[in-house]
């Protein structure tokens, strides 16, 4: 033998899966929903996403080198992931330099001062959208409505999100009926042609984004399905009492970012729990909290607050839902 | 629907490229060395002395306690040094050095007995000859057969079970035997079943040897109580718990045995074992060892004497390749990498495994991402990066409490994580110290 021989122990082989590719993979899933945007938003869409993304990478890559002195773990794709999906929650046409402090929030206070990948709490992405929208609640709920005519970011018009529309429609005495007369319809939901984030556009690309992760295995069907599931349960239950007062359940899984969330921000692995058991614990915490949050709460959307409040949950849920045992009689009582 | 165990499992690339290779017998080596800890428990007591001449088959060393076995000799010939070798564990090992005889032509009779089916022997002269002819778990654990086999008066038993999964990836060894000595294993399980008063048998075989569960369907006669069950391929199958999971749906207890759950298992090589020793009184001194690797020349499925030094099987197969980095006695899994060429195969070794430069080093490890697929795929419900992580940072009480001690050591989440992290290096590390901690309790 040429070189020493190398001594160590057993499994002697391994899966050709990794952390980096699992990142890789995320953001494949992404691009269908990030060409709706373009196509949707145009130019916007794509000065937003570029900007997160470039701060989010350049914020990581400063902190950890003058800041914490340590690797830079740049290239791991997870930084990447959290500049497009912080983008994705973002209104095209948001002032650039609220993107970048998005930004900073997300990798720097969100992801970086818990000590970088694995050991961050809350979804780094979702806690810089939050910040921006609690810090400028005006800026971030300006929506360039879907245009028709393909107009350039300074001549887009602003309106409501369908949610948003609704829920000043009710707040003002109106109908269902009344305020239908002025959404987009459920197909046009579907494909993307309504108000809204960056992201949330097309319930059509996020599915297809979703099942890729599916098939690729990086997501399990547990979360998402859980989520939006309990939501139409939850908001149908409201709907089939007086559909004058509640939206149809169709409506709150295809906007407000039920799927963009459901797919994309409460399966982040990281802050996600590590059991089925747990998952669905988790999922339907979110679900829960989004519907009351929508439905009762002075927010039309929600689900980027009950993720993050259940992001908070899951060492709780990790400690609690174990795997069962292999030999121990006793079942697990619950789930 | 294919049968397999619920919880967890990988399925890695099977890799079994010796599986259309007859056995073949390599020459009888020179010079064997005997390792006297060849199985799990006490070391034998060496019964020969230096200069002494041995026959082929004789005892050289004594079972020394209750979980022990002897050990006999592999060829006829004179011992020349009772010597500290290393063996395939890394240590240093005391072993019976032999020479062999070249003149003596008992070292290269090759005696193929026609199939025997009548079983002359009683059930209590079987067990005790099990036990003479230092037989023991060949998949690999190596737990002395006559231990396993002394079941309690009272203990309800009802299923014999035929470990022929071989779901370590390359190995072929199992897989060969079946379908070389299908007619000699079934008249073994009947042995079995003769000295353990059982009506049904069970051999467990994964669907990726569909030649050898056609073949064992054909020989097996109605009236003999043995099945075969055709089982999906999932690595650690093999695993005693799995199988029994796999095959009758039953769930041995925490920190039990099959035994708890009316079962004994024993692996195809074990079995073949057994038929020799009851029926042509052959001690065991020989077994099947594959001898693999994607860049060998000829890999090959071999009889090899025990204590033939692992260098004289690479020889047989074309030589060490260029830039071969890992040698493995054993599966890629569970096996063992070896210092050097001179370690002996022992009643263990179910194969060699040479590999090359790329797949030799490990990845770099990084921080956990908390995919949870250590978890997912752990066949005995554990937390691997909770374990890991509770080793590292010596919260031993806490680890027990979580249940290191019934992990298996497969290796599955070490090898599914993303992250590359050694974590069966820890929990490995970590079960020593609880175990240590328990041992000084007691």
């Amino acid at each position: 033998m040429s070189q020493p021989i190398i001594i160590s122990a057993s499994p002697h082989v391994h899966s050709d899966r990794t952390s980096k590719k699992l990142m890789y993979d995320v953001v494949i899933a992404l691009i269908p929903a990030f060409l709706v945007s373009l196509y949707v938003f145009g130019i916007g869409a794509f000065i937003v996403t570029a900007v997160a993304v470039i701060s989010c990478l350049l914020f990581e890559y400063l902190i950890q080198k003058f800041l914490m002195k340590t690797t830079v773990t740049i290239g791991d794709g997870s930084a990447l992931i959290t500049g497009i999906l912080l983008a994705f929650n973002l209104p095209s046409g948001l002032p650039i330099w609220m993107i970048i402090v998005g930004s900073l929030v997300a990798i720097g206070v969100a992801k970086l001062s818990f000590g970088g990948i694995g050991f961050n709490i809350f979804n780094p992405a979702l806690v810089g959208r939050v910040f921006l929208l609690v810090s400028f609640p005006v800026q971030m709920t300006m929506w360039p409505t879907a245009v028709e005519n393909n107009a350039t970011i300074a001549d887009a018009v602003t309106g409501a999100t369908t949610l948003g529309m609704i829920k000043e429609g009710l707040m003002f005495g109106d109908t269902m009926t009344t305020i239908s007369a002025n959404l987009p319809s459920n197909l046009e939901m579907f494909l993307g042609l309504s108000g809204g984030s960056i992201g949330e556009m097309s319930g059509l690309a996020l599915l297809l984004g979703g099942i890729y992760l599916l098939i690729r295995k990086v997501i399990t069907w547990h979360i998402p399905v859980t989520i939006l599931v309990t939501m139409a349960v939850m908001t149908g239950i409201f709907w089939v009492i007086n559909p004058e007062s509640y939206a149809s359940p169709l409506i709150h899984v295809l906007s407000g970012g039920a799927l963009l969330g459901a797919f994309y921000m409460a399966t982040d692995l990281v802050t996600s729990p590590m059991t089925k058991k747990g998952m669905i614990i988790f999922a339907i915490g979110i679900a829960v909290i989004t519907v009351v949050i929508r439905l009762f709460g002075a927010y039309p959307e929600g689900i980027s607050f009950a993720i993050l409040i259940m992001n908070a949950f899951v060492p709780l849920i990790n400690t609690y839902f174990k795997p069962r045992r292999f030999g121990s009689k006793i079942k697990s009582k619950i789930v | 629907m294919l049968k397999t165990f619920p919880k967890g499992g990988i399925h890695p690339p099977e890799n079994k490229i010796t599986s259309s290779k007859g056995i073949k017998r390599m020459a009888v080596p020179k010079v064997v060395n005997v390792p006297i800890a060849q199985h799990i428990g006490i070391p034998a007591e060496i019964i020969v002395d230096r200069k002494e001449k041995v026959e082929i088959g004789q005892v050289i060393a004594k079972s020394g306690g209750f979980v022990s076995s002897n050990i006999h000799s592999p060829v006829a010939g004179t011992v020349t040094k009772l010597d500290l070798i290393i063996d395939s564990s890394g240590y240093k090992k005391q072993c019976i050095v032999i020479r062999t005889d070249a003149k003596d032509p008992s070292n290269f009779e090759e005696i193929e007995e026609p199939l025997k089916i009548d079983i002359e022997l009683e059930p209590k002269e079987i067990l005790q000859r099990i036990a003479d002819a230092g037989i023991v778990g060949l998949g690999g654990a190596t737990f002395p057969s006559q231990v396993k086999l002394n079941v309690r008066e009272g203990t309800t038993l009802d299923y014999l079970i035929i470990n022929g999964v071989e779901c370590e990836p390359y190995l072929t060894a199992d897989h060969r035997l079946m379908l070389e000595k299908a007619e000699e294993i079934v008249v073994g399980i009947k042995i079995l079943m003769k000295a353990l008063h059982l009506k049904k048998a069970v051999i467990g075989i994964e669907n990726n040897k569909k030649d050898a569960i056609t073949l064992f369907k054909k020989v097996i006669n109605k009236g003999d109580g043995i099945q075969v069950a055709a089982l999906q391929v999932k690595y650690p199958q093999g695993g005693e718990k799995q199988l029994v999971r796999a095959i009758l749906g039953r769930e041995v207890p925490k920190n039990g045995l099959p035994l708890d759950v009316g079962v004994i298992v024993h692996n195809v090589g074990t079995i073949f074992a057994i038929y020799q020793a009851i029926q042509f009184n052959k001690p065991l001194i020989e077994r099947v060892v594959t001898v693999t690797g994607k860049k060998l020349e000829n890999p090959s499925n071999f009889w090899v004497k025990i204590g033939t030094p692992i260098k004289d099987l690479i020889a047989e197969v074309g030589g060490l390749p260029e830039g071969t980095r890992k040698l493995v006695n054993g599966g890629p899994m569970m096996g063992k990498a070896i210092k050097n060429t001179d370690v002996p195969v022992t009643k263990g070794t179910s194969g060699i495994l040479v590999i090359a430069e790329e797949e030799a080093s490990r990845g770099e490890a990084k921080n956990c991402i908390r995919c949870g697929e250590c978890v997912y795929v752990c066949p005995m419900g554990l937390e691997p990066h909770l374990l890991m992580n509770l080793s590292e940072k010596g919260m031993y009480e806490k680890a027990r409490a979580e249940d290191i001690m019934t992990c298996i050591e497969c290796g599955s989440c070490s090898y599914v994580c993303p992250s590359h992290r050694p974590l069966l290096d820890y929990i490995r590390f970590g079960k020593n110290i609880v175990k240590k901690l328990e041992n000084s309790k007691n």
